[in-house]
């Protein structure tokens, strides 16, 4: 065994032996109750004990840096902890507290922040305790988010920001938010934009959720008007936001490529089909065309996480968001949402749930996911959007006709 | 997941090179041009089996290096660029791996130095019909004092033509449909009652429809066991389409290189064709498609190194996989190259040919969308 692998297997002992004294048993294996809880603001009991030991550990953030509340691992120690969670029915619930403070604002603050700002908000996130939402689209800035016209104006010792910003995701339960904001019209497009951080607690700050088709949703339309940031909250150079927040699109899309460990795991799509559909006297389902049809989406739902694991080998040791997350994304989005269509064609008129007792909350819910996963190829950089990455960045293909 | 180690890097740029200079498409061109029914250059063979490539799945006590399939595969996938004619895959892979995973210690000492030294070229007969059906074997093997007696004809026999050997299933008893009854027979092409009608081919390979005519073979020619013979016919099958889908992998990069290469150069409207939304689109289609089928091809090669249990899933989602890329890839070759496409001055209709041709071998598409949902129990 080579020392790495020495050092690695010693690093698993130790965090099976810490979670074995700090993770309170009666929390095993329910992780989905903790995990979904929106908001989550009054932790009680346990589960709040076991929350302030895994911050305490900086655990909530393995990879972080010691110094800003993280856990100092590496990437590999950090697979490691992942897996002795998982085998001791452990969960982190500090990334879905902090909103899109684990996942994207903090590596972003991390890369580009001043030393007084990681200070200031990189313990709060890794403690889960402050949550964070994101002001990026707008009603007239969508895909083209370049054409953003939110602006921010120097007061002085402050900024004050007006505009609307939209799908805010959360931004009606988050505490802080880190946005685009204009703060050079006169420059070009992509120059004048800057990324500023400022509190929602604030009387210049009004969010309005918004229902989606599948019913109430996380998202919400945000009102600015006269908001106000400190100078000290401005992330990154001033009117170079645009390279600042593209920094963590790159991590929204790693975040989104179903390489994230959700927990539970769906029932196999061919269980359920057979449940519905039944089978024939050879075992095989009775639908032979839809069984063709499942053959072909499972074939490439492995296909994708062989993918991801093949990614994730080849860039062990290497801490740059691989450009490969790019297809990873569009495959991802491929899969969920052929397996969502799929599982309502297998539910037949049962497929057709929206509540009451007709219908299994099984069914209501394949429903929901249906509905709401046809965001999977909008947000984070629409489908289109993606393959016009590939294009440009991986294949080196000009962008004489296409923007973006 | 895979991750070359030093030695599988050394070997891919090595083949890289000499697959390029010695044997790339422009020497297939020249092979199909003269006309050759023996399907590949004697020069390229004796070139390979010099270079150690004949003995990757070969067990060193037999001369072998071992070094396994996902090796092999890193050889394929470079052979399959160029599309380099030779019986590497048909002999050095599934002819060894019959005699690996069912031979004898008799067997192996007898025939494995020859497949290594390309004395030998041991092929596979297995289909009987216009399709791919392993289970469907018909041909009849009797007893026949102390051995047996085969008769029947095996179609689109791959390097048939010239092999010297042949891998032969044949029903020992049951009917055709049945698993059990197959027995695995190896037997020299040099037998009488052996005839071979070469198959002229659009992928002008070495094909032949191959009958036996009451072929004599003693005991010493079954392969595994009588009777038990469709696991062990299986497993090589399952390193057939492995090792196919590395090469149809090869095959497709390359046509993929060719397109992007043409997308950035190709002007017209005034601009590089490659700067329209609709072609860009296109490439990044494909371009997922080739990320995703090399996941696939090296997880089902590595899984036949580890003689893991998901295996037999694993080589048919590899081969289906392939498969799709393959189609995909080598229509969109001929289609975003315009009119140069359809010329065979161009080297694109080679590619479509191949990619036409290999999706025949070892099941297609729909054999493999079948079998893979019947190995996950639907």
């Amino acid at each position: 065994m080579s020392t790495a692998n020495q050092d690695l297997e010693a690093f698993r002992a130790e965090a099976r032996a810490w979670l074995e004294e700090n993770f309170p048993k009666s929390l095993a294996g329910r992780a989905s109750e903790y995990m979904a809880m929106e908001g989550g603001k009054e932790l009680t009991g346990e589960a709040r004990t076991w929350v302030e030991r895994l911050a305490e550990r900086g655990w909530g953030t393995p990879t972080w840096p010691s110094e800003y509340g993280g856990g100092g691992l590496s990437a590999s120690q950090a697979a490691v902890l992942q897996e002795e969670m998982r085998s001791a029915g452990a969960f982190n619930p500090i990334p879905l507290r902090a909103g899109m403070g684990v996942t994207m604002v903090g590596p972003t603050i991390l890369e580009y922040g001043t030393e007084e700002q990681k200070q200031k908000h990189l313990p709060p996130i890794a403690r889960g305790e402050v949550r964070w939402c994101l002001g990026y689209s707008e009603p007239n800035a969508g895909s083209d988010l370049a054409s953003l016209s939110t602006r921010a104006e120097d007061a002085g010792d402050h900024w004050v920001i007006n505009g609307q910003k939209v799908w805010t995701s959360g931004a009606d339960i988050s505490d802080w938010c880190g946005a685009l904001v204009r703060t050079d019209p006169k420059a070009g497009k992509r120059d004048g934009i800057s990324f500023l951080m400022f509190t929602m607690h604030q009387e210049g700050v009004e969010t309005r959720p918004i229902r989606l088709i599948s019913g109430a949703s996380p998202f919400c339309e945000t009102f600015f008007n006269n908001a106000r940031a400190d100078k000290t909250d401005l992330l990154g150079p001033l009117n170079d936001g645009w390279t600042v927040g593209k920094r963590l699109l790159q991590h929204e899309r790693a975040s989104q490529t179903g390489a994230m460990d959700t927990g539970g795991r769906p029932a196999p799509l061919q269980e359920l089909a057979k449940r519905y559909v039944g089978t024939d006297e050879s075992g095989q389902l009775a639908d032979s065309d839809l069984r063709s049809r499942l053959a072909t989406h499972l074939m490439e739902s492995k296909a994708h996480s062989l993918t991801l694991s093949r990614v994730a080998a080849e860039a062990r040791g290497n801490p740059n968001v691989s450009a490969a997350a790019s297809i990873l994304k569009n495959t991802a989005t491929n899969v969920a949402q052929t397996r969502a269509e799929l599982t309502l064609e297998v539910m037949g008129h049962q497929g057709l749930a929206w509540e009451g007792d007709g219908f299994t909350e099984e069914e209501v819910n394949a429903v929901q996911s249906w509905l709401f996963g046809k965001a999977m190829s909008i947000y984070g950089g629409s489908f289109e959007i993606q393959y016009n990455i590939i294009a440009k960045n991986i294949l080196g293909l000009p962008e004489t006709t296409q923007k973006g | 997941m895979a991750v070359l180690n030093e030695e599988q890097t050394m070997l891919k740029d090595q083949a890289e090179a000499w697959v390029k200079e010695v044997a790339p498409v422009r020497a297939f061109r020249t092979l199909r041009d003269s006309g050759s029914d023996k399907g590949w250059d004697p020069a390229v063979w004796s070139a390979m089996v010099e270079m150690g490539w004949t003995g990757i799945v070969v067990p060193e006590a037999q001369g072998g290096s071992d070094l396994g399939y996902l090796t092999f595969g890193v050889l394929l996938e470079q052979t399959g660029r160029e599309l380099t004619a030779s019986p590497l895959l048909a002999s050095a892979l599934i002819g060894a791996s019959a005699l690996r995973l069912g031979g004898s210690d008799a067997q192996q000492r007898d025939w494995l130095p020859g497949v290594v030294d390309g004395s030998t070229v041991l092929t596979l007969a297995v289909d009987e019909s216009n399709r791919h059906a392993p289970t469907r074997t018909a041909m009849k093997a009797e007893k026949a004092g102390d051995g047996f007696k085969l008769t029947g004809t095996k179609t689109l026999v791959p390097e048939g033509g010239e092999a010297t050997a042949f891998v032969v299933p044949a029903r020992t008893s049951g009917k055709p449909g049945d698993e059990d009854g197959i027995t695995l027979f190896l037997v020299r092409g040099d037998s009488a009652g052996i005839e071979r009608q070469r198959l002229a081919t659009f992928d002008a390979r070495g094909y032949a429809n191959v009958s036996f005519d009451g072929v004599e073979v003693g005991k010493d020619a079954v392969l595994g066991e009588v009777d038990g013979g469709f696991g062990l016919l299986d497993a090589v099958l399952d390193r057939a389409r492995a090792g196919l889908a590395a090469e149809m992998l090869g095959t497709a990069s390359a046509a993929f290189d060719m397109t992007l290469d043409y997308l950035q150069t190709r002007k017209q409207f005034g601009a590089v064709i490659g700067s329209f939304q609709a072609l860009g689109h296109r490439a990044a289609a494909l371009y997922s498609q080739k990320e995703l089928t090399r996941s696939c091809v090296e997880a089902a090669l590595e899984a036949l190194d580890k003689d893991a249990d998901d295996a037999a899933q694993l080589c048919s989602l590899a081969k289906g996989k392939a498969g799709d890329f393959l189609f995909n890839m080598s229509n969109e070759l001929i289609q975003i190259h315009g009119g140069i496409g359809m010329t065979d001055e161009f080297d694109a209709g080679f590619y479509l040919k191949r990619a036409r041709a290999v999706e025949s071998l070892y099941g297609n598409r729909a054999f493999h969308r079948d079998r893979y949902a019947t190995l996950l129990g639907f």
